[in-house]
């Protein structure tokens, strides 16, 4: 990891600050989802992001334009991190025209291929072979992207995990497997659906190279992460990263936590991916609590004129329930 | 006589099975410490602990598969999957294994066990979790098929499916969990069997064949158009596999006309097998021609709310099709 702290001790202030705006952002973003779903605005189901956001900043921090990306349904962090703008992604929990997937996808499903963000995948796993597929395209037309794909560490006991896992170094494909171990499968810890704890030793299974790594801390995520792409992109292989992380607040809302104790909660909240980065900024002198204070009102700003423009914005109409059913020929 | 609900009638019945025989065991995702995504399970496990209420991992096709080993070897199991949205990994298992278990070996092997399956739309889930599947199941030999729309039932189907010696894909409408209530006698044991269907409102002009919760919302629409004079008989068929033909085709007999109502979509959906029956057995009793409303042809519930009412079939549009047959 020595050469990625290199490259995170020269991160510029300017991107420091960006990092900092996006975390803020995802955790007021999913505050505010919270909110409207407690109002009845969002129906279904709501997986929130508060907890995790340093492992999709971080990673996605160092991601290039033609770097694919593919999550799960836990999916509001990826896609703000992807470059989708706020606004679209609230209209969209909103199930309104203006949202992402004109209201057709939800919480679970935001995409935005222009952005190259394939999107999360509500069927636990099933993205897997899919990535693996994108990053073979890229493999077969000589194009430069490595395919990212997230995922929990519940998706590594499905099948498909290991299907892919191992066809992809099979054919050599440039693919960073990303697990982000929040250590619940809904309401299963770890060791109690994984045969090992470490979910890097899986991809050990199949001989390919892995880490895992602190996902409360952003920049070291980035390191690993600009580390684990390098690698990926040099060689044309997989790279298997696991992001030990937690999620602070239940599998989705209304999810009564009974497989866990309120004390390990907590004790994890002490390590809040925010709070730490924060304090770091102020105690390298890189910014004070004054300028993160404007950055948190920058955010609260933005997030209320998002809700703004998706409250205001139309149902969609009933003929889109019939649209893109197939292909235009 | 106590009032619950479906998901109690259920949690009920799945008590007293495990109750009455160490052979019944439950598995699938959370399940024990949870008590089940929707709390189906929940007390079972701090009432029969981990050895027989078993969270598994995340991997359906194995709930299924180890299904399946333990049945053949004498136990009975109930799986359950998340939501009928996710059973398609474990479709191999059901349609390759179980279903051909007892044919493959003559009879020897039998495969007694339980696929609980929440399914249906209506709670906001969008496009994978509001999946209908029953017409994937019902087109397989060596399956049963069986869909419960009032507390009594889920109880008194759900003892019936355990017992059972052959593979039963057990769904619930899971919008109804909560929302459906009904009576359940507390001092008596309450089976239903497998087959029949039931007669819940008799009528004379036209029969309306339904299960799950769209047959709660042909009772209401049939109540509706009583007020304008015409009388529905409304029947929920319960069981799909195998199906009631005889009271199927008693009450056209009757009744000259047959309106069948499924959220799933249309094409090649669970209706057009009645709407066969009717046209090959019941020719000569109808005086119009059978009518199907059903779910629109598109991939999935999309989840914007005003698309999910206008994906499934509600008393206002079953209505409106009852007046529209009973015009004919
Ligand atoms: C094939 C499949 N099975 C079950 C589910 C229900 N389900 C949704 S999320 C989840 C747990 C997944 O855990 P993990 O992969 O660790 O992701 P996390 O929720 O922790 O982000 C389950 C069981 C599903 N969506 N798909
Ligand atoms: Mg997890």
């Amino acid at each position: 990891m020595a050469e990625a702290n290199v490259a995170v001790k020269t991160l510029d202030k300017k991107e420091l600050l960006r990092l900092y705006h996006e975390m803020a952002l995802v955790r007021r973003l999913e505050e505010e989802a919270a909110h409207l779903y407690q109002q009845g605005k969002i129906g279904g189901f709501l997986h929130l992001y508060i907890g995790q956001e340093a492992v999709a900043s971080g990673l996605l921090s160092v991601r290039r334009p033609e770097d694919h990306v593919l999550t799960a349904y836990r999916d509001h962090g990826v896609a703000i991190a992807c470059g989708i703008e706020v606004k679209y992604v609230i209209a969209e929990l909103l199930g309104k025209a203006t949202g992402v997937s004109k209201g057709k996808g939800g919480s679970m499903h935001l995409a935005d291929v222009r952005l190259n963000y394939w999107g999360g995948y509500a069927i636990v796993g099933s993205h897997l072979p899919l990535a693996a597929g994108i990053a073979l395209a890229d493999k077969y037309k000589g194009e430069p992207g490595v395919t990212i794909c997230m995922f929990g560490d519940g998706a590594t006991n499905i099948g498909y995990f290991h299907e892919a896992l191992n066809l992809s170094m099979v054919w050599d494909l440039p693919v960073l497997w990303l697990c982000e171990n929040n250590q619940y499968g809904m309401g299963t810890a770890v060791e109690r659906a994984s045969a090992v704890e470490e979910i890097r030793q899986k991809a050990e299974g199949y001989g390919m190279p892995n880490s895992r790594i602190n996902g409360m801390d952003v920049l070291e995520v980035r390191g690993a992460a600009e580390e684990a792409l390098g690698y990926v992109r040099e060689n044309g292989t997989p790279y298997f990263l696991e992001v030990v992380t937690y999620r602070f607040q239940g599998h989705s809302i209304g999810d009564p936590e009974r497989y866990r104790d309120k004390e390990e909660v907590d004790r994890w909240r002490e390590a809040d991916p925010i709070k730490i980065f924060r304090k770091h900024l102020i105690d390298t002198g890189a910014f004070s609590v004054d300028d993160l204070s404007i950055e948190e009102e920058r955010v609260d700003q933005e997030v209320a004129e998002a809700v703004e423009f998706a409250e205001a914005s139309p149902d969609p109409p009933p003929e889109a329930l019939y649209e893109n059913i197939y292909a235009d020929s | 006589m106590a009032e619950i609900t479906l998901i109690e009638g259920l949690r009920q019945g799945m008590d007293e099975e495990l109750e009455r025989d160490e052979r019944v065991f439950i598995v699938g995702e959370d399940v024990g410490q949870r008590g089940g995504v929707f709390r189906a399970t929940e007390g079972l496990y701090e009432k029969y602990g981990e050895d027989r209420i078993i969270d598994s991992p995340l991997a359906e096709d194995s709930i299924v598969g180890i299904g399946i080993g333990t049945a053949l070897y004498g136990m009975r199991p109930i799986c359950e999957i998340q939501f009928a949205d996710f059973i398609y990994p474990a479709f191999n298992q059901i349609v390759s294994e179980a279903a051909r278990m007892c044919y493959r070996s003559a009879g020897e092997w039998t495969v007694p066990m339980v696929i609980r399956v929440p399914y249906g739309g209506g709670i906001g889930g969008g496009l994978y979790h509001s999946q209908s599947v029953e017409a994937f199941f019902a087109h397989v030999p060596g399956l049963k098929v069986v869909v419960p729309s009032t507390p009594y039932d889920a109880k008194g189907l759900i003892k019936s499916s355990v017992r059972d010696p052959g593979p039963v894909i057990f769904l619930e409408p899971k919008r109804g969990y909560r929302l459906i209530r009904g009576e359940v006698p507390e001092d008596e044991e309450v089976l239903v069997p497998i087959g029949p269907a039931r007669i819940s409102r008799t009528g004379t002009d036209l029969s309306v064949f339904a299960y799950g919760m769209m047959h709660h919302y042909c009772l209401e629409a049939a109540e509706r158009v009583a007020q304008e004079g015409i009388n529905a008989e409304v029947i929920d068929l319960r069981t799909l596999k195998p199906v009631d033909r005889q009271t199927i085709l008693a009450s056209v007999a009757k009744t000259g006309r047959a309106l069948i109502v499924h959220e799933d979509n249309l094409t090649g959906g669970y209706g057009a097998e009645i709407a066969a029956i009717l046209a090959e057995e019941a020719f000569g009793d109808l005086d119009a021609p059978v009518r199907r409303l059903a779910g629109p042809d598109v991939p999935a519930m999309p989840y914007s709310h005003p698309f999910e009412s206008w994906f499934m079939p509600d008393a206002d549009r079953i209505a409106k099709a009852i007046l529209e047959l009973a015009a004919f």
